[in-house]
Parts: structure tokens; C-alpha cells; sequence
């Protein structure tokens, strides 16, 4: 916590840093946060679990995101996650349990004019199909299992 | 081609990048430095340049040739070509889709010739991380008018004559929130600009951002001088890493240059700007929970009545927020006057609007059009129409808080007024075209199954009454609708919009009061005689 000075509005940007480096929010690391600023233990959790961007839980390796953007949604994105979720054997906000993959959706990833998206890792893939989707991800390293 | 200096603009917006434009770039970078061209030929990585539909794109100056769907393996090929004379590559032209004719200079392209684009006229040519990109346009200008000959006062009657106004539901004019936080009581001030854009299918803020980040903090630095404020933010998705770099990087150079910091252009001027990320919460564009989150709390609404943000924002003090656009369009009505930008709209929505044109149209992509051009001219002119011969069937603004408007209404002209006046709203400017495909009721039960996630979940009517509207939605595309289910979303949305806390709850019905006014057929189809006419919805 080199960088910073224990004030309450620097609570956000420390948890972001936290997960940036290690993927998650670890329970221990949150009750040293809430020490360093001065808070309630509760109030981290508050925060922590206000938020979409912060998960309690480590990720898989790859985290998948299919869009639900409007313009994805309207442009085949729920038939998307359906063969995502099939390709990959996860439901939306799972992760596998040999912490391979993470299947997520988000809003809006903000790429709306190549609708419907799939974000991996940071990877963004536009102008979706399901054949396309499952080509993806299977020629992700060491394949996907095929449980459709 | 013919034999002259030649400047390389690949498009580096989050849309090309996607398609590999980054490869490009670099491939490009090889080639030029492998080549004879001697010094001929600049190559630059640009922002958005707004058709991300045809992208990767490369835009070859200052001829304007535009290379659309660009691949890795086209590269030495378009290097051939640049070349002096080197003979230009029809096959990566754009191909009007209708006439199937190649257009090779962008400004022949229907898209880009029927936009009028001042907020994005420089997204695409300058290199967003080159500060000296922005200088040379003429950057920075309106800021040492702001500071050396005007006073705050001045650059605050400046933008109240302009008409400029903000983009949240209401449309308030800019000049009168500047003035007001300009006289609430209090020595320290915030500038704050809402870079949360958290509509789903809406992208133009982002593209703003990552295509000319200058123009904002500029916008924002001429904003901290007129209402007295030393501090700002941008307040950034975090879902935007782009755009967070991008103004990283020139929120520094312009600390280098004296534009932020202590003694602004060696004036007693000071402010500075820090970027923090918004993680995850679309509640955050408002404005109170905007600044709770900055504040390190949960991103909860205050509940009204409660002072304005303009009076008691950011740690309690006085906090001017606006919008990117907002700030964009401050260094050139500073510039080029009020008059110049009130040239351009209608009586009472003055300037452009910059629109994320996606969906079911041919042309999807960033457009700036003035206030008051009808649906009809954005839809066709611009975005070339509805793919596939397939029919327009509604028009979605304004995000989860607007509405949908059905195709007999494209001749309405587009500003704050009208859109209110037909159910939806300007907002920040995503536009979604939907076609005979597209589920009206689908349409609703999408946005709202979107608002109860979002819900702060602070107040009863958000919290607890979108997820009913959701619930009796969902049963709708069942085929679990029951008669009677159409009043009961009424009596919701009439309660919902009324005893909510904030602007979310309090539009959060929109999408559904729209689609029922305009296709309540649709609905009594879904329920009475359990068919989807478009298609969408399964019985099983």
C-alpha cells in the first residue's frame, strides 16, 4: 500500500489494485484494508460486493465475458452465451473448479458497431456466431472440453 | 498515387482494435522503416474514426483514402500501394453495399459525408497520444483566451448563450449549473466529468476519449477556471482500459506543457486532474452516487430533497459534473464563440449530437449529426438502412432510462424536446435500430431484466418493483402471460416512476411505457394468443 495514504476515497482504487494483481479480493487482505483507512471490516465488504467489477472468489485463468449489450442482445447474443455455456461447461459467473475458465457477462463492453462481442481475458472478438464463438474457444490453449 | 508526403492514420479505437489493428500498426511500422520511402511517409495510431463496422480501418492522408476491413496479410500490400506511385487498392475500398460500387476517399462514403462532425471532427487524425498532434489543431487555444481574456464570469455567459445542454435525462443548461456552482458559498470545488457511460449499447463517450482525450481535459480545465475549482476527476468505466490509458497519458503531457498544475500558463490558476475508475455500477452516472463511489462508499443515490450536486457534490463541496460531450464542446465554443455553435440544432437544442448508431442497420457505428436532423436521414442517409431488406420496426434512445420509437415516427427530429415529448430521451447517446426480427416485448424484458440488476437497491419501488415488471416480463415470452398483465405494468411503471428515489428508478419503466404505447399489439399477441410475431420468443 506504498502509494497510498490511508484516505476513505482511496478505498476503491486500493481494491482495484488488489485485484488487478492478484484477480480476486482475498478475505485477509480486505481486513488489512479496512485497518490501513481506518474503517469497518464491514463497510469493505459493503463496498466490495456493491460493485460488479470486484469478485470475492478467484478466477479462472480464462475469463470469458459475452457482451449483453443492447446492440449485442439484439444481434444474437443470448443464442451466444448458449453456446458458450455449452462449449465451455459453465453456467454465467462460474468458474471451473481447475480454475481453467471464468464465464462471465458484462453490460456493455462498448464495441456495439461489431455486435455481438465476446471479451477473453482482454481480448476483444466482434461479429459473433455461435460456430464462431465455439471456434474461439476451443483453439484457446489446451482446447475447451466439448460438453454440447 | 501521386508522388507526395503521405500520412498513415490506423484507426486504433477499441472496435479496430479488436479486429487486429494493433498487428497492423506494427506491421505497417516494419514495413515503412524497411522501405525506400525516405522520410514520405508519417504513420500514426489514431482514435476511433467512427466507421467500426468497416473496420480495421487505415485512412491514408491527405488524399482521405480509406482501406476498410484491413487484415494482417493485406500489409504489404497496402505499403506497395502508399508507395510513390503506387497504384491504390480497390479490393480494400469500401463497397457501398447496395450499389456494390468501391468508394475510395472517405468523404464520398454516405456515412461520413451526411455527418456534420465537430466534437469528432479531429477523433481519427490526430494521434490521441501525441499531444502535439492536438497542439497543432489549434489545441489548448481556448483555454489561453479562457484564462488571458475572459474572466469567469465571462466564459460562464459564454456557454449560457450557446444553448449547450447537459446530457442527463433532463437536458439542463450547462451555463446555468456552471453559474450556479460558480456562486454556492465555499472556498474548494470539484470539477468532475461523468465518463461512466454505462448504457448498454452506447460507446461514443469511450470513443471521445480514446480519440482525442485533449479536447476533454481541456474542456474540463476551462470549466475549473470559470466556477473556481483546483480539483477534477474523471470518472471512467473501468471497462474501458483504452480510454484510462489514453487519458493517463495526456493528462501527464499536459502537466508537462502547463495546461494542469500550479500556476496554469504562469497564471495564479491552479487545478489538476485525477482519473478514478468506476468499478462496475451503473447507478454511478447519477450524480450523488457518482460521488459516493468517489468518496469510497457504495454508489448509493441520495434521496431527494437534498441540496443540488452544484451546491453540496464531492466531500460536501460545491461539484460542477458533466458529461464527456459536454467538456468536448467547451474549448470550441470558447473558440469559435456561442453564435458559431448556436449556428447549428434547433430553437432549444443547440450544437450536435454525437450518436452510437448500432443494431439492425447496415452502417453501424460513431456519427455526429446537428440537433433536429429526423431519424430518417440518421437511419438511412447515415447508416445506410436496415440489412437484409428486412423492414425498420423501432428506434431505441437513451439506453435503459429511454425508449422505443416505432418506425411511422422517423420524420421527428431528433433533440432534447422531441424525444421527451415521444417517451424517450436524448441521454448520452446510444441509438439501437431494431428491424421486423426484433421482439418489442423481448426488447423490454431485456432492459428491464438490466435495471433490477443494477438497482442500488436502496429504495423499495427499484429495488423490489423491477424485478415484478421483470417477472411478469419474462413470463410474458413464456408464454405465461396473463390477461390483466398489461394494467399491472402500468400501475408498476406509474408507481415505480413516481416513489423512486432516483433517476434510475424513476425511468426505469421507460422502455416498457414505450413499447407498450407503441406495440401493445405485440404484447397482446405474447399473451392472448401465445405467438411471438417477430419470431424470438420461445413457448416451449
Amino acid at each position: 500500500m506504498g502509494s497510498y495514504r490511508g484516505d476513505r476515497g482511496e478505498l476503491v482504487p486500493i481494491l482495484q489494485e488488489v485485484q488487478d494483481n492478484l484477480g480476486y479480493l482475498p478475505e485477509n487482505i480486505m481486513l488489512d484494508i479496512a485497518k490501513f483507512i481506518g474503517v469497518s471490516e464491514s463497510h469493505v465488504y459493503s463496498v466490495a460486493s456493491f460493485y460488479a467489477q470486484f469478485r470475492l472468489l478467484p478466477l479462472g485463468r480464462k475469463r470469458v465475458a459475452v457482451c449483453r449489450g443492447t446492440a449485442c442482445h439484439i444481434r444474437g447474443a443470448p443464442q451466444i452465451l448458449n453456446v458458450v455455456e455449452k462449449t465451455i461447461g459453465l453456467k454465467e459467473g462460474e468458474t471451473s473448479d481447475d480454475l481453467e475458465y471464468t464465464l462471465e457477462t458484462v453490460a456493455c463492453i462498448g464495441c456495439c458497431a461489431l455486435a455481438p462481442c465476446v471479451r477473453i481475458n482482454k481480448d476483444v472478438s466482434g461479429e459473433m456466431t455461435p460456430e464462431k464463438a465455439k471456434e474461439i474457444l476451443l483453439s484457446m490453449d489446451n482446447g475447451g472440453q466439448d460438453v454440447g | 498515387m501521386s508522388d507526395k508526403r503521405r500520412t498513415v492514420h490506423v484507426c486504433q479505437g477499441t472496435g479496430c482494435v479488436s479486429g487486429g489493428s494493433e498487428k497492423i500498426f506494427l506491421l505497417l511500422q516494419d514495413e515503412i522503416y524497411n522501405s525506400s520511402s525516405d522520410g514520405e511517409i508519417t504513420l500514426k495510431r489514431t482514435g476511433c474514426h467512427g466507421f467500426c463496422q468497416q473496420g480495421p480501418l487505415i485512412v491514408i492522408e491527405p488524399e482521405g483514402t480509406l482501406y476498410s476491413k484491413v487484415k494482417t496479410d493485406d500489409i504489404p500490400e497496402v505499403m506497395q500501394s502508399i508507395l510513390p506511385g503506387g497504384k491504390p487498392l480497390d479490393r480494400l475500398f469500401y463497397h457501398d453495399p447496395i450499389t456494390t460500387k468501391s468508394v475510395r476517399y472517405y468523404h464520398d462514403i454516405p456515412f461520413y459525408s451526411k455527418q456534420e462532425r465537430t466534437i469528432l471532427k479531429h477523433c481519427g487524425n490526430i494521434d490521441p497520444e501525441d499531444i502535439n498532434d492536438y497542439l497543432a489543431i489549434g489545441g489548448y487555444n481556448a483555454l489561453k483566451k479562457a484564462l488571458f481574456e475572459m474572466t469567469p464570469e465571462q466564459v460562464i455567459s459564454e456557454v449560457k448563450s450557446s444553448g449547450l445542454r447537459g446530457l442527463g435525462g433532463a437536458g439542463f443548461p450547462t451555463g446555468r449549473k456552471w453559474e450556479s456552482c460558480r456562486n454556492a458559498p465555499g472556498e474548494k470545488k470539484y470539477v468532475i466529468c461523468n465518463a461512466d457511460e454505462g448504457d448498454p449499447g452506447a460507446f461514443q463517450d469511450r470513443s471521445v476519449m480514446e480519440g482525442n482525450p485533449h479536447s476533454v481535459i481541456e474542456g474540463m480545465i476551462i470549466a475549473a477556471y470559470a466556477i473556481g475549482a483546483e480539483n477534477g476527476f474523471i470518472y471512467v468505466r473501468a471497462e474501458y482500459p483504452l480510454a484510462v490509458s489514453r487519458l493517463k497519458i495526456a493528462i501527464e503531457q499536459a502537466r508537462g506543457e502547463g495546461f494542469l498544475g500550479n500556476h496554469i500558463l504562469d497564471s495564479n490558476f491552479n487545478f489538476d486532474i485525477g482519473i478514478f475508475q468506476g468499478a462496475g455500477a451503473f447507478v454511478c452516472g447519477e450524480s450523488t452516487a457518482l460521488v459516493r463511489s468517489i468518496e469510497g462508499k457504495r454508489g448509493r443515490p441520495k434521496a431527494m430533497p437534498r441540496p443540488r450536486t452544484t451546491e453540496e457534490g464531492l466531500w460536501n463541496k460545491p461539484t460542477l459534473l458533466n458529461n464527456v460531450k459536454t467538456f468536448a464542446n467547451t474549448p470550441l465554443i470558447i473558440l469559435n464563440g456561442s453564435e458559431w455553435f448556436a449556428q447549428r440544432g434547433t430553437e432549444k437544442s443547440k450544437g450536435t449530437a454525437v450518436f452510437s448508431l448500432t443494431g439492425k442497420v447496415v452502417n453501424c457505428g460513431l456519427i455526429e449529426v446537428p440537433m433536429g436532423v429526423t431519424l430518417r436521414k440518421i437511419i438511412y442517409d447515415i447508416g445506410g438502412g436496415v440489412p437484409g431488406g428486412k423492414a425498420l420496426k423501432a428506434v431505441q434512445t437513451g439506453g435503459p432510462s429511454g425508449g422505443c420509437l416505432p418506425a411511422n415516427m422517423i420524420d421527428m427530429p431528433v433533440d432534447f424536446d422531441s424525444l421527451t415529448k415521444a417517451g424517450s430521451i436524448m441521454g448520452s447517446g446510444g441509438m439501437v435500430v431494431m428491424d421486423e426480427d426484433t421482439c418489442m416485448v423481448d426488447v423490454a424484458r431485456y432492459f428491464l431484466d438490466f435495471t433490477q440488476r443494477e438497482s442500488c437497491g436502496q429504495c423499495i419501488p427499484c429495488r423490489l418493483g423491477t424485478v415484478q415488471m421483470f417477472k411478469i416480463l419474462d413470463d410474458i415470452t413464456k408464454g405465461n402471460g396473463r390477461p390483466g398483465d398489461i394494467d399491472l405494468l402500468l400501475e408498476l411503471s406509474e408507481a415505480i416512476k413516481r416513489s423512486s428515489i432516483c433517476g434510475l428508478g424513476k425511468t426505469a419503466p421507460n422502455p416498457v411505457l414505450t413499447t407498450l404505447r407503441y406495440f401493445r399489439d405485440e404484447y397482446e399477441a405474447h399473451i392472448h394468443e401465445k405467438r411471438c410475431p417477430a419470431g424470438v420468443c420461445n413457448f416451449n
